[in-house]
């Protein structure tokens, strides 16, 4: 009798990645079938590329008649940096409800029965997701900069930021596969949704921290969209850049963010591929 | 049994402390369809997740179309469909873009996942919806589909768990009529159903399942005669009794139970006709209001089944 821990490793392996060539095709059928979606719901596109414009005009002309800017420049200036890394942060949820929505309607098993590899799942919802992204962050540039907002130190740092931004959706987007995986519920999944605004508010990204209590402070500085926040801040040359009471995170925030994006990657990448491949056994 | 091409030999499987499979038999000859037959939580689920590579045994060993589910579990996908107890296709997608995506992650070419989805909408009637998002389908037709994506590579085998719960009559008709059609190319079939009369329009063979084991085997008639039939006589006047009773002991070999001050009722054994046993009451001068011959349900056939297991 042969038991079921006597795993043949290296079948195991290809199962995971199929050859190099299922990883690839597979993953590309997967964004395919994402951008299927999308068209079908045209709605949705036009949901999710009005929501930063609203953003925009909302924290831009309401709270920026309200906050003043320490050390002083337009609100404006200083919010859209902020508005760029709560988008990012957020961008999480969808990965995550697709994910538990593929587990809770069985199209997960049906993927696992088939001899496809089961690593081109998480990469091709991440990778979806990452470019769809683009057109989003385009937008939201635009809108940016018809109301005033300007990147103000050259090309090459200016397109640092967007790397940077583009990264850490990427690595954030890890976390939502991992989530949507544990979660494997998609109405838990859709509660889960409306605690990611919260998470985004508690950082530098709308309101300067300086005039927060201590322990309140201590949480907002360490945030990784306050981190987020910082390093755009500081690559388009926008104001609110200095604090006064600057923690390491905001001290060093492109290193923090780089950081961040790589802890996300390193830790939540292995785990969804594992949830993934471990998925009801 | 002839070239079985589907084997399972002593599985178990606990989860938490709930023993889904305690000990599963099963072999399935190549071109059959095999009902697996069980009541809610029996562990059919369990069983099929095994077969079809998605959850390991705990012990035992499981092969299909020769090799291991567990070492071998790509080649077993190779060679498999499954089609769960949810209809696992994207529901925002149309019919014809779920079946080339699924076409494509088969790693079929992209002319012949074509061809081939556009072959099976044809064929299983969805042509007309092809190009409607599923969203907007019926049950039957969201099952039909589902049936369809694991047809695109042909497989050897096809798993189909409770393939018509929860559809109304036309849907479950539906589904009949496309699990017989594939019988009918040589797919080995092996569906778990609760209900014995699914079994019986779809099933070459049966195992009836419960608790985790297989606890009966053999095809629709075998059963049926093993479990037997019940008769009920309801009389035109209750003098009747002692008569009635009379004839029904000798076509049952039992004494029948009064169910009430005019009816009885007792268990027959497979293999007699309603019109014999008019004509036996008859002769008797019994003047029966009603009589009717059940075919046993389900729960019938699981409590006699059980109580045999049990006493043995
Ligand atoms: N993933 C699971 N976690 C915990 N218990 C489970 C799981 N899957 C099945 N079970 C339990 O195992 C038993 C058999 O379940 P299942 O195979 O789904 O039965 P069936 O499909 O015949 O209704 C049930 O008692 C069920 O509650
Ligand atoms: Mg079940």
């Amino acid at each position: 009798m042969t038991t079921a821990t006597a795993r043949n490793v290296p079948a195991a392996g290809r199962a995971l990645l199929g050859d190099g060539r299922d990883l690839l095709s597979d993953g590309l059928t997967l964004i395919g079938r994402e951008i299927g979606r999308l068209w079908a719901e045209p709605g949705q596109i036009i949901a999710a590329l009005a929501f930063p414009v609203v953003m925009v005009v909302l924290f831009g002309y309401v709270f920026g008649s309200a906050i003043a800017v320490p050390g002083g420049g337009d609100y404006r200036e200083y919010l859209m940096p902020g508005l760029f890394a709560m988008v990012v942060f957020t961008s999480a949820q969808g990965v995550m409800t697709r994910m538990a929505a593929d587990a809770s309607r069985g199209v997960m098993d049906r993927f696992r029965s088939m001899p496809m590899a089961r690593l081109a799942v998480p990469f091709g919802q991440t990778g979806a997701d990452a470019l769809v992204g683009l057109p989003l962050l385009a937008v939201m540039v635009g809108t940016g900069l018809l109301v005033g907002w300007r990147p103000h130190r050259g090309v090459a740092l200016t397109a640092a930021a967007f790397l940077l931004i583009v990264l850490v959706r990427y690595a954030l987007s890890w976390l939502g596969a991992y989530l949507g995986l544990v979660v494997r519920d998609e109405q838990l999944a859709g509660q889960l949704v409306p605690l990611f605004l919260p998470v985004t508010m508690l950082s530098n990204a709308f309101v300067p921290t300086g005039g927060m209590p201590a322990w309140l402070r201590l949480v907002c500085d360490w945030n990784p969209v306050s981190a987020i926040t910082a390093a755009a801040r500081v690559l388009f040359g926008n104001p609110g850049v200095r604090t006064a009471h600057p923690a390491w995170p905001l001290e060093h925030p492109v290193i923090t963010v780089l950081l961040w994006s790589a802890g996300l990657l390193i830790v939540f990448a292995p785990l969804a591929v594992r949830a993934q491949n471990r998925w009801g056994k | 049994m002839p070239d079985p091409i589907v084997v399972a030999e002593g599985l178990h499987k606990a989860f938490g402390g709930t023993r889904a499979l305690r000990g599963l038999d099963l072999s399935v000859p190549r071109g059959t369809v095999c009902g697996l037959l069980g009541p809610n939580g029996a562990g059919k689920t369990t069983a099929v997740r095994i077969l079809a590579t998605l959850s390991d045994p705990d012990a035992g060993r499981a092969a299909v179309a020769g090799y291991d589910v567990v070492r071998d579990a790509r080649k077993v996908r190779e060679r498999i469909g499954l089609a769960g107890q949810y209809a696992a296709v994207d529901e925002k997608l149309t019919g014809r873009a779920n079946l080339r995506m699924f076409g494509r992650l088969h790693h079929l070419p992209r002319r012949e996942a074509r061809t081939r989805a556009d072959e099976l909408l044809d064929r299983f009637g969805l042509a007309d919806a092809a190009d409607r998002r599923v969203a907007g389908y019926s049950g039957g037709m969201r099952r039909r589909l589902d049936l369809i994506t694991c047809l695109l590579r042909r497989p050897k085998v096809l798993f189909l768990d409770e393939p018509t719960t929860g559809l109304d009559p036309r849907g479950r008709a539906e589904i009949w009529g496309a699990v017989r059609a594939l019988v009918g190319d040589g797919t080995t079939v092996l569906l778990t159903t609760q209900y014995l009369d699914e079994a019986d329009q779809l099933a070459d063979d049966i195992a009836v399942i419960d608790r985790g084991r297989v606890i009966a085997r053999g095809t629709p008639d075998e059963l049926k005669a093993a479990i037997g039939d019940r008769l009920d006589v309801v009389l035109e006047d209750p003098s009747g009794l002692r008569p009635a009773a009379v004839v029904l002991h000798g076509l049952a070999g039992t004494d029948p139970a009064m169910t009430g001050r005019d009816r009885l009722s007792v268990p027959l054994p497979g293999g007699h006709r309603l019109a014999d046993i008019v004509r036996e009451l008859d002769r008797a001068g019994v003047a029966a209001a009603d009589i009717r011959l059940r075919r046993p349900t389900l729960d019938e056939v699981f409590l006699r089944l059980t109580a045999q297991k049990e006493s043995a």
